[in-house]
């Protein structure tokens, strides 16, 4: 297909939080970038003209959080299927973890999950290391061989470390190569065999409880080596307003540590996962109305400055058990965006910090020059219709996940068009492919 | 995914018997005076009636019991109908998809009705919801979440001594936390007007946010069974020693044990229950296990006629469905 090299985005509703920008602009693209906004130069002269009058144009998003499946699970879901849900969900940068299989542990495993993505063009995946081999929580990776190769940071996915003495290694020989290390605090001991928060509804329905503590006792530990070792720790995923508290505390202090949620634990709550319902089984799980709140707060004011899909998509079978048997994880990609603007309706936050929280937010998390419509900026952009009404339907899910507790939620903005490095990978009512 | 109560037709009958959550005060007392009815039953030299004669029910297993599977068995046989006993093992790794596919087969052969004990809370519900319209499903105890038909023998044998449940109070003593029998029972009590429901356990043994369950909570046993109508003493697992959950049998059994001198600070008139089967010397004395106020024995057989109850009635409203 031939593409076209310049490109007029017109009408539509700039906003751009990383340059403070919320007018009605025209945007153009040359040659997959950026090359400005507002009136148009008189040699300007577009290929390809997108209307996108009554719409809004922001950077595309990007996902701290994304299960892809491939290698090892591809029963499950794959690369192409999942990144093409992501082109569709306005997402085009995706941070996977390691926890595939083989485990990302190897400059040979980075390269091929990069070069798969690459190949398919539907997203840009950016893979997140293993922190140990194996994740074994016992010897280090080959860190600085992880990071030439293109992790853009380090994790022990959800296995965290249990080993305090290992933990403070990783995290000072990650430190000396300044490389970036997400971490998912939780104590196994504490965590146990647990399912779902330890409150009323557990206690009810008579399932084996996770207590806040387990994330708040691993949230001091972590933020006391990183404090020691002086290393760049991400929190990825937290789940209790406490460890949220404790983070806004340590950035008082100075610590440079950032943190993401995931969008549905803004949204739903241990009250959700009566009936059983296994849709609604998610680790860390759902807790309290007001850890919700806290969370929001957090997100609010910006101690939690990246909201994530934690896209995790399952086959059927996998969520066809009792509640305590079955995976947990939502099949989220699709509902990043709805989600994050649901937050808005609810006035929890404005538009454009909204829009901040899954562009310039996790970008500035990374440390990458992405999530930004500033001129020489990649073309990446999401276009998406504010006012319109939408409900969510399994069957046009293009994830090979079907795994969500918001069918029949209904949403209000829906993406229209996708950009990818000025390519659209992405139209509303059409499967156009790169 | 429904959140309403599967349990119910749309006539407002009960269709599965999965947990006493969400069920009327009508329908626990429908369940009592119909056990009532049966009670009669197991006296006659012909220990049988017809009701669900050509019906096949099926003892769905996953977890080893003798006693309850027993009488679950000799209700279904006392209603005529037949009985097919499964134990299954859930030792292997894919018990979910084991789960439905046994569940697949068993259809197949055109059981009536499933009795179940699983691992895992919620089975009993996963379970009614995928099986087939005409089905229907007994929870026979699933994880630590419900055991309906024990509570409602329970709440049986109370009324058989007691009357009326206003005006009672009623302690539980011991393992709540890992107890399905509590959480049903307490249930039970609430729904059908016990003035007063009281836990008695060491804070290792009682559920988080314990008093959200409707109930007073205690942690010393003589204060606990102070003017108390019913004492409900729970089995204590031994495994409970090992997960750091109490140091030892020797101490459980002088702070939460029932002795005839503990017991004094209960009502003159108070009974003594358990769910069986009994630790002598851990949970309970022999002395009260045996004496004049314990009511175990009881207990055991007015199971049988709970459950040929719950049985009919479920059975009663699904075949009135299919016409």
């Amino acid at each position: 297909m031939h593409e076209p090299r310049a490109i007029l985005i017109s009408n539509g509703r700039i906003i751009d939080p990383a340059n403070r920008i919320d007018a009605v602009l025209d945007l153009r693209i040359v040659d997959g970038r950026i090359q400005g906004l507002g009136p148009l130069p008189a040699e300007f002269e577009p290929d390809l003209i997108i209307d996108a009058d009554g719409l809004i144009v922001c950077p595309g998003l990007i996902d701290l959080s994304a299960r892809l499946r491939e290698p090892g699970q591809e029963h499950k879901a794959t690369i192409q299927t999942e990144t093409r849900a992501a082109a569709k969900a306005g997402i085009t940068t995706l941070c996977c973890p390691p926890d595939t299989n083989p485990v990302i542990d190897t400059p040979a495993m980075v390269t091929l999950v990069k070069e798969r993505a690459h190949s398919l063009g539907f997203a840009r995946v950016l893979p997140i290391g293993a922190l140990t081999k194996s994740l074994d929580g016992e010897q280090l990776s080959e860190m600085a061989a992880l990071q030439n190769a293109g992790c853009i940071a380090l994790s022990n996915a959800d296995r965290p470390l249990a080993n305090t003495l290992v933990e403070r290694r990783a995290l000072e020989y990650a430190a000396t190569y300044g490389i970036r290390v997400m971490l998912r605090s939780e104590d196994r001991h504490l965590r146990n065999s647990g399912c779902a928060h330890e409150g009323p509804v557990a206690s009810r329905l008579g399932l084996p409880g996770i207590p806040e503590a387990a994330e708040t006792v691993a949230v001091a530990r972590d933020l006391a080596l990183a404090e020691q070792t002086r290393c760049r720790v991400h929190f990825r995923g937290l789940s209790s307003g406490r460890a949220a508290q404790s983070l806004a505390l340590a950035r008082q202090q100075g610590l440079s540590i950032t943190a993401d949620v995931a969008a549905h634990q803004l949204h739903l709550t241990e009250m959700d996962i009566d009936g059983f319902d296994s849709h609604c089984h998610v680790h860390p799980p759902l807790r309290s109305l007001s850890d919700r709140q806290a969370l929001r707060e957090a997100v609010a004011n910006g101690v939690i400055g990246a909201i994530c899909s934690d896209h995790q998509p399952h086959d059927a079978d996998a969520k066809e058990a009792p509640f305590p048997s079955t995976a947990p994880g939502i099949s989220a990609l699709e509902t990043l965006l709805p989600l994050t603007l649901r937050l808005v309706q609810e006035r929890v936050l404005g538009l454009s910090d909204a829009i901040a929280r899954i562009t310039c937010g996790p970008a500035q998390i990374l440390g990458l020059k992405l999530g930004s419509l500033g001129p020489g900026c990649s073309a990446d952009i999401c276009i998406f219709d504010p006012n319109r009404h939408w409900e969510l339907h399994p069957e046009h899910m293009y994830s090979a996940g079907h795994n969500t507790p918001f069918v029949g939620w209904e949403f209000t903005g829906l993406v229209t068009h996708t950009l990818l490095e000025g390519r659209i990978v992405y139209e509303e009512s059409s499967s156009r492919g790169p | 995914m429904s959140k309403q109560n599967i349990q119910l037709g749309p006539d407002g009958r009960l269709r599965h018997f999965l947990t006493i959550d969400g069920l009327s005060r009508e329908i626990l007392t429908d369940i009592l005076d119909t056990a009532e009815s049966f009670t009669g039953i197991s006296e006659r030299t012909v220990k049988k009636v017809p009701l669900l004669r050509g019906k096949v029910i099926c003892n769905l297993f996953f977890e080893t019991s003798t006693r309850t599977r027993t009488t679950f068995e000799v209700a279904a046989k006392r209603l005529s109908a037949d009985v097919l006993n499964l134990n299954i093992s859930t030792s292997s790794t894919a018990k979910g998809e084991t789960l439905l596919d046994t569940l697949r087969n068993l259809e197949a052969m055109h059981v009536d009705m499933f009795v179940v004990r699983h691992a895992d809370s919620g089975a009993a519900h996963f379970i009614a919801r995928h099986a087939a319209p005409h089905v229907s499903v007994i929870n026979a105890g699933d994880g630590h979440h419900a055991h309906p038909t024990q509570a409602m023998l329970d709440m049986f044998t109370i009324r058989r001594h007691k009357g009326d449940f206003a005006g009672l109070r009623v302690a539980i003593v011991g393992d709540i936390l890992h107890s399905r029998v509590a959480r049903s029972q307490i249930l039970a009590l609430n729904t059908l007007g016990t003035s007063e429901v009281r836990l008695i356990g060491p804070r290792t043994l009682l559920p988080a946010d314990a008093r959200s369950l409707g109930v007073h909570v205690y942690y010393d046993l003589d204060e606990g069974i102070r003017d108390v109508d019913v004492v409900i003493m729970l089995r204590l697992q031994k495994e409970r020693m090992h997960g750091a959950l109490l140091p030892s049998e020797h101490e459980y059994f002088q702070l939460f044990g029932l002795t005839e001198s503990r017991l004094q600070h209960a009502k003159q008139d108070a009974i003594v229950m358990h769910p069986g089967p009994i630790n002598r010397g851990v949970e309970i004395d022999s002395q009260v296990a045996d004496g004049p106020r314990s009511v175990i024995l009881q207990q055991v057989s007015f199971g049988i006629a709970i459950r040929m109850a719950v049985m009919s009635m479920a059975m009663g409203s699904q075949t009135q469905a299919a016409k």
